[in-house]
C-alpha cells in the first residue's frame, strides 16, 4: 500500500468512523427501547419537512428562473454588484439572515410558522438557484444565439430550442439540491417554526434530547432524517450538474433576443423582485445592527470562539477533505470510490443534529461530555463543511491530475517533491477557496453550538440565539451585524479567490 | 534498441497487438488514422499504460515492470509538456532531478540545454509567457538533460505552423544525430515523416500494418490503404 493509499484509508476511517459512533448508538438505543418513539408524532413532522421544503424548493425554482434569464441576456450597469449581493444569503449564517428576515417583516406582519419558513428559504434559495442556472446559460456558445438570430428566433424561440434544453438537464439537480437543504436546514425551522404545527425532523430531535430529554425519540426522529436525506442525497447526486455558484460577473456573450418593449419590461420586474426579495433583510441587518454593536467580553470572547472553531474545523475539514479528493480522482482504492464520493456528503447525509445526538449518547455512557465540547464542535463543523470543500477542489484536482500526472511520472516527479513543487502550487488558489468556504459554514453553524454549547463555549451563532432568546433583540442585531462582517469578509476573499482562479 | 513482442492492450472493444523493432539511431514515424493505436503505442512504450500481455525490450531488458521514469524514454506531448506555474529553467531542470538538488555541473547541463534549443533568454518566464513553438522547445531541452536514448513525440508539433514546424523538426534531426537517438513521432502530417523519418509505420486497427521506407512509404506503389490514408 503507497503512503498516498495509506492516507486515504485514515481520511475515510475518521469520516466513516465519526458517522457510525453517531449512528450506531442512537440505532442501539432505538432497538433496546423497541423504537418506542413511533406515534403519531412521527409521521405529522417527517409531513411537514417535506411540505415546506416542497413549497421553498418549487417558489424559488419559479422566481430564480426569469430572473436567470433575465440577468443573462443583459449586460446592465450593476449586474456584478447584483450578483456579488445574490451570493450573500448563500454565505450568510442563517441566523444572521433570520434576524433580519425579522426586522423586515416587523410590525408589519407575523412572520412566524410556515410562511415564515418559507420565505426565509426563499431568501436563502432563490439567489442559488439564479447562480447555478446562470453558470448554465453563460455556458451557451454564443454562436448558437447568432444562429438565432440569423433565423429569425423569437424571444419563445430562443428560450425553448437553446436555454430551456441547456437549464433543463441542470433543473432536477437544482432542484433536489435545494429540497436537501430545506430539508437538512436547522436554523430556520429553529427560530420560526419550532411549534408542534411548524417542526421539521432536525428540529424535533434537538427538542427531543434536549428539551425533553427523550432520547428514544430523538433515536427514531434520527434513523427517520437518516433515511430521507439518505435518499435525497443519492437523487441530488443523481442529477447533479457540474453548475457552480460563481458565474460571470459580466456577460460575455452578445444577445441578440429580449430587445422588444415586453421583454425589457419582463426582464425588470423579474429582477426587481428578486433585489426585494434578497435586499430587505439584507439592509435589515446593517441598519439595525449599525449602531447597536457592544464590545463586551461576552461579545469578543464569542468572536474569538467562533475564529478559533471556524479555522480549527477548515483546516481538519482541507486536510481531510484534501487527501479524500486526490484517492477519488486518482482511482485509489478502487471499488471504495463511491464511498469516498459518499464519505465527503456524510453531514448531508447524516445530519450535524443525528450525529450529534448519536455522540451525546456514546460518550455520555463514559465521561462527561463537557469535557470535550470544542473537539465535538470543530470535529461536527469540519464534516458539515466537507461538502463546501469538496466542491472546488475535486474539479481543480482532476484539472490538474489530468495535466500533470504523465509529466510528473515520466520524470520521477512523487511524494514531498510533486506536492511542494507541483500539486500545493497549482491547487493553491482552490485549496484557498476551499478552507474560506470551510471558514464560513462553520463560522454560520448553530447546530452543533446548541447541541453542544454551554455557558463556557458560546460562539457568534450561539449568542445570537440567546440574546434573541432573552428578547435583547438589539443586542442580537449588533452580534449579527459582527457575525455578517466576518463572514462578508471571508466571501469577498472568497469571489476574489474564485475570479483568480478562472483567470489562472 | 526497442522491441515489442506479441504487446496486447485493450482499448474499450478493440483489441490491440503490437510487434515491431527499431535498432538504435533510427527515426521512425507512425501514421494512421484517428483512434487506430498511434498514441497507445507511444503509451505502452514510455509506460503509461501497462499491456495485457507481451514484452517491450530495451536493448534486450524487459521493460514491463518498470515505471515510465525508470525507462530510457523521454516523451514529448501535443501538450502539457511543462508546470505553467514554473519558470523555463526550473521546468527543464526537473528533467535532472525532482527535488532540483543541483550541483553546479548538472546546473551547466541547463544552461547548455536551453542555449542549445534556443531559450536562454527566456530561462525566468513561465511558459505561459512565452510562444506555442518555444514551450515545446523547454520539452525538447529537457529530453536533452534527460540524455534517454529514446524519445517519444506524440504530435508535438501540431499546434505549430508549417514553417515553424519544420524549424522543429531541424532542431530534433540535429539532436538525433548528435545524441544518437532513437526517435518514434506520431503525427498527423505526413510531409513532417517524409521529412524527417527513415521508415513510417502505418497503424491500423491497433496493428501496425505497415512498416515500410520513407520513399516506399510516399511511392505511388504503396500498399492501397496507405495510398487511400494520404489521399492518393
Amino acid at each position: 500500500m503507497t503512503p498516498a493509499k495509506i492516507r486515504a484509508a485514515i481520511a475515510l476511517g475518521l469520516v466513516l468512523g465519526a458517522v457510525a459512533f453517531g449512528f450506531v448508538p442512537l440505532l442501539w438505543l432505538g432497538m433496546a427501547q423497541g423504537f418506542s418513539g413511533f406515534d403519531a408524532y412521527l409521521p405529522r413532522v417527517v409531513s411537514f419537512t417535506l411540505q415546506q421544503a416542497f413549497l421553498s424548493t418549487v417558489i424559488s425554482l419559479l422566481i430564480a428562473l426569469p430572473v436567470a434569464r433575465a440577468i443573462a441576456r443583459r449586460n446592465f450597469w450593476g449586474r456584478g454588484v447584483l450578483l456579488k449581493l445574490f451570493f450573500l444569503p448563500i454565505a450568510l449564517p442563517a441566523i444572521v439572515a433570520i434576524l433580519g428576515i425579522i426586522g423586515v417583516a416587523s410590525g408589519v406582519v407575523s412572520i412566524y410558522g410556515l410562511h415564515g419558513i418559507i420565505f426565509a428559504h426563499v431568501f436563502f434559495n432563490t439567489p442559488l438557484a439564479v447562480r447555478l442556472m446562470l453558470t448554465r446559460l453563460d455556458a451557451i456558445p454564443a454562436e448558437n444565439f447568432r444562429l438565432a438570430a440569423q433565423l429569425n428566433f423569437s424571444d419563445r424561440d430562443v428560450f425553448n430550442k437553446i436555454e430551456w434544453p441547456q437549464l433543463a438537464s441542470a433543473m432536477t439537480g437544482v432542484a433536489s439540491l435545494i429540497f436537501l437543504l430545506c430539508t437538512a436546514g436547522f436554523a430556520v425551522v429553529l427560530i420560526l417554526g419550532g411549534g408542534p404545527q411548524a417542526t421539521t425532523l432536525e428540529v424535533a430531535i434537538y427538542q427531543s434530547l434536549r428539551l425533553d430529554f427523550d432520547p428514544a425519540r430523538a433515536s427514531v426522529l434520527a434513523l427517520a432524517q437518516f433515511v430521507l436525506c439518505g435518499i435525497l442525497v443519492l437523487l441530488a447526486g443523481r442529477f447533479a450538474t457540474e453548475s457552480e455558484v460563481f458565474p460571470r460577473t459580466v456577460a460575455t456573450t452578445v444577445r441578440y433576443d429580449g430587445k422588444s418593449l415586453s421583454s425589457q419590461v419582463m426582464d425588470c420586474l423579474a429582477i426587481a423582485v428578486a433585489a426585494l426579495i434578497v435586499l430587505p433583510p439584507l439592509l435589515s441587518i446593517v441598519v439595525a445592527g449599525l449602531w447597536k454593536i457592544q464590545f463586551t467580553e461576552t461579545l469578543l470572547r464569542a468572536a474569538g470562539t467562533s475564529l478559533f472553531i471556524g479555522f480549527s474545523a477548515a483546516c481538519v475539514s482541507l486536510l481531510l477533505g484534501w487527501t479524500l479528493a486526490d484517492a477519488a480522482a486518482r482511482q485509489q482504492l478502487g471499488v471504495v470510490r463511491p464511498v469516498i464520493m459518499l464519505a465527503s456528503l456524510a453531514a448531508l447525509i447524516m445530519p450535524p443534529a443525528v450525529l450529534a445526538t448519536g455522540w451525546f449518547v456514546a460518550l455520555s455512557q463514559f465521561a462527561d461530555v463537557g469535557t470535550y465540547t470544542i473537539v465535538l464542535v470543530v470535529w461536527l463543523n469540519a464534516l458539515m463543511a466537507l461538502p463546501f470543500i469538496w466542491s472546488p477542489l475535486y474539479p481543480a484536482i482532476i484539472e490538474a491530475n489530468q495535466r500533470h500526472d504523465r509529466l510528473c511520472a515520466s520524470l520521477g516527479l512523487t511524494g514531498w517533491p510533486r506536492l511542494k513543487r507541483i500539486d500545493f502550487p497549482v491547487l493553491r488558489r482552490p485549496l484557498g477557496l476551499a478552507f474560506l468556504m470551510g471558514m464560513i459554514v462553520s463560522l454560520g453553524d448553530l447546530s452543533a453550538i446548541v447541541l453542544f454549547g454551554s455557558d463556557k463555549l458560546v460562539t457568534l451563532p450561539a449568542l445570537i440565539y440567546r440574546q434573541m432568546g432573552s428578547y435583547r433583540m438589539e443586542a442580537a442585531a449588533g452580534t449579527a451585524l459582527v457575525l455578517a462582517l466576518l463572514c462578508f469578509g471571508l466571501t469577498s476573499l472568497a469571489q476574489r479567490r474564485s475570479a483568480s482562479r478562472d483567470q489562472a | 534498441m526497442i522491441k515489442l513482442e506479441a504487446v496486447k492492450f485493450r482499448y474499450e472493444d478493440m483489441l490491440m497487438e503490437f510487434n515491431f523493432h527499431m535498432p538504435r539511431g533510427e527515426f521512425v514515424g507512425v501514421i494512421g488514422p484517428s483512434g487506430a493505436g498511434k498514441s497507445t503505442l507511444l503509451s505502452l512504450i514510455a509506460g503509461f499504460e501497462t499491456p495485457l500481455s507481451g514484452r517491450i525490450r530495451f536493448a534486450g531488458i524487459d521493460m514491463a515492470d518498470r515505471p515510465p521514469d525508470q525507462r530510457p524514454v523521454t516523451m514529448i506531448f501535443q501538450d502539457h509538456n511543462s508546470f505553467a506555474h514554473l519558470d523555463v529553467w526550473t521546468n527543464v531542470a526537473l528533467g535532472i532531478s525532482p527535488r532540483l538538488k543541483l550541483s553546479e555541473e548538472k546546473r551547466a547541463r541547463v544552461d547548455d540545454a536551453l542555449e542549445r534549443v534556443g531559450l536562454s533568454d527566456c530561462k525566468s518566464r513561465k511558459p505561459t509567457e512565452i510562444s506555442g513553438g518555444e514551450k515545446q522547445r523547454i520539452a525538447i531541452a529537457r529530453a536533452l538533460v534527460r540524455d534517454k536514448p529514446v524519445l517519444l513525440l506524440d504530435e508535438p508539433f501540431t499546434a505549430l505552423g508549417p514553417a515553424l514546424r519544420r524549424e522543429m523538426l531541424d532542431l530534433i534531426r540535429a539532436i538525433q544525430r548528435s545524441h544518437n537517438l532513437t526517435v518514434l513521432m506520431v503525427t498527423h502530417q505526413p510531409e513532417d515523416t517524409e521529412y524527417a523519418a527513415s521508415r513510417v509505420a502505418f497503424v491500423e486497427n491497433g496493428k501496425i500494418a505497415h512498416l515500410l521506407p520513407t520513399a516506399d512509404f510516399f511511392a505511388a506503389s504503396a500498399p492501397k490503404e496507405i495510398r487511400s490514408y494520404l489521399g492518393g
